[in-house]
């Protein structure tokens, strides 16, 4: 069975960012960085989103947590907008992490 | 625990508002200092500006001159002219010549190279023979690895790739640094560090370059610019009465 590691994230942009506008921003980092080869190896999946308070959880193979990090640093505009997507922290399971980061607890 | 420190974080001097926000993300991302260069003719109100808007956060302040020389004539002028004034004197190396002076000259503490000029990056076997035995680090700024279009970026990381794993050889310390001109291109320490798996460097090595490289050079340079400093291992510990014979 593959390792997983779960991603506390905060998102950073002058304007709203919905939930499709990130993934579309998190997978073309991804891809443009990997190409598709290599964002096919990550497994990154969005755990949950909130709009409102800009956290997001994600789930990558542990094997790939370097390129997802990576991958979300050179984030640098989400729709055009300036924008940055920071990692407050890296867990086994959702459980420890939702313990570690109440921030971007959200359920 | 590791304090980090961003070398490079580029504030604009004319828009203290914006300084401010930059140096506040600086604290709020986890750096315990930031290296903020400043023009060579930078006034003391300036400089105590900024210092004050650093501690009022808690974030140590490092002053900081980036040396732009045409010719070597003109690098030992500015060296002699602004080394006891700064910090950190990082020298931008637009020829071979000044490349390889720079790297050699124990007043340099770190050598840049531009960033999308891939004719203009000099950092080779000899580069790194001569900032080993005097003590020049190897700069990298992320700024331009963020901002790049996608050939320049696979040329970037080429280039960073092959001359990281030189410095390694030669055991150049390399200072990684975010280079940001705005709040939204500055990134917390470990994600830097992540962006460096890019070009091939180890996490540990690139924490270290984020932490201990960069405050090993300003411990160093402190001291020197102390009064008590006299020559390389000696300094004033006392003075007063009690000290004569």
């Amino acid at each position: 069975m593959t390792r997983r590691r779960y991603l506390a994230v905060k998102i950073e942009s002058t304007q709203p960012v919905d939930e499709t506008e990130f993934k579309r921003a998190i997978w073309g980092a991804v891809s443009r960085v990997f190409g598709e080869y290599g964002a096919s190896k990550t497994g990154l999946v969005v755990i949950d989103y909130d709009e409102n308070k800009h956290y997001s959880t994600l789930r990558c193979a542990n094997a790939a947590l370097e390129m997802v990090r990576a991958s979300l640093a050179s984030i640098t505009e989400i729709n055009a907008k300036p924008a940055a997507v920071h990692t407050l922290g890296v867990s086994g399971t959702l459980k420890s992490l939702r313990t570690n980061f109440p921030s971007a607890n959200q359920k | 625990m590791k304090k980090f420190l961003d070398l490079h974080l580029r504030v604009p001097l004319d828009d203290f508002d914006l300084a401010e926000r930059m140096i506040k993300k600086a604290s709020t991302l986890g750096y315990s200092g930031v290296g903020i260069p400043l023009p060579t003719y930078a006034s003391d109100e300036t400089v105590s500006k900024l210092r004050q808007l650093c501690d009022a956060v808690g974030v140590d302040f490092v002053t900081r001159a980036d040396l732009f020389p045409k010719s070597i004539n003109e690098l030992l002028s500015q060296l002699r002219r602004f080394r006891r004034k700064f910090e950190i004197i990082s020298v931008a190396c637009l020829s071979k010549a000044v490349a390889r002076q720079a790297a050699k000259d124990r007043r340099v503490d770190v050598v840049s190279f531009p960033a999308t000029d891939f004719k203009k990056r000099f950092f080779d076997v000899a580069e790194a023979e001569l900032a080993a035995s005097a003590l020049a680090s190897f700069e990298v700024d992320l700024f331009p690895f963020l901002s790049a279009s996608s050939f320049e970026r696979v040329r970037l990381l080429s280039c960073l790739r092959r001359e990281v794993a030189l410095a390694e050889k030669f055991q150049v310390p390399v200072i990684v640094s975010s280079g940001a001109t705005g709040e939204f291109l500055m990134r917390m320490p470990r994600d830097l560090a992540a962006v460096c798996f890019l070009f091939d460097m180890p996490l540990p090595r690139a924490l270290d370059a984020l932490s201990s490289y960069p405050w090993t050079i300003i411990k160093r340079n402190r001291a020197k610019l102390s009064q008590k400093f006299v020559a390389p291992g000696i300094r004033v510990v006392r003075r007063g009465k009690d000290c004569e014979e």
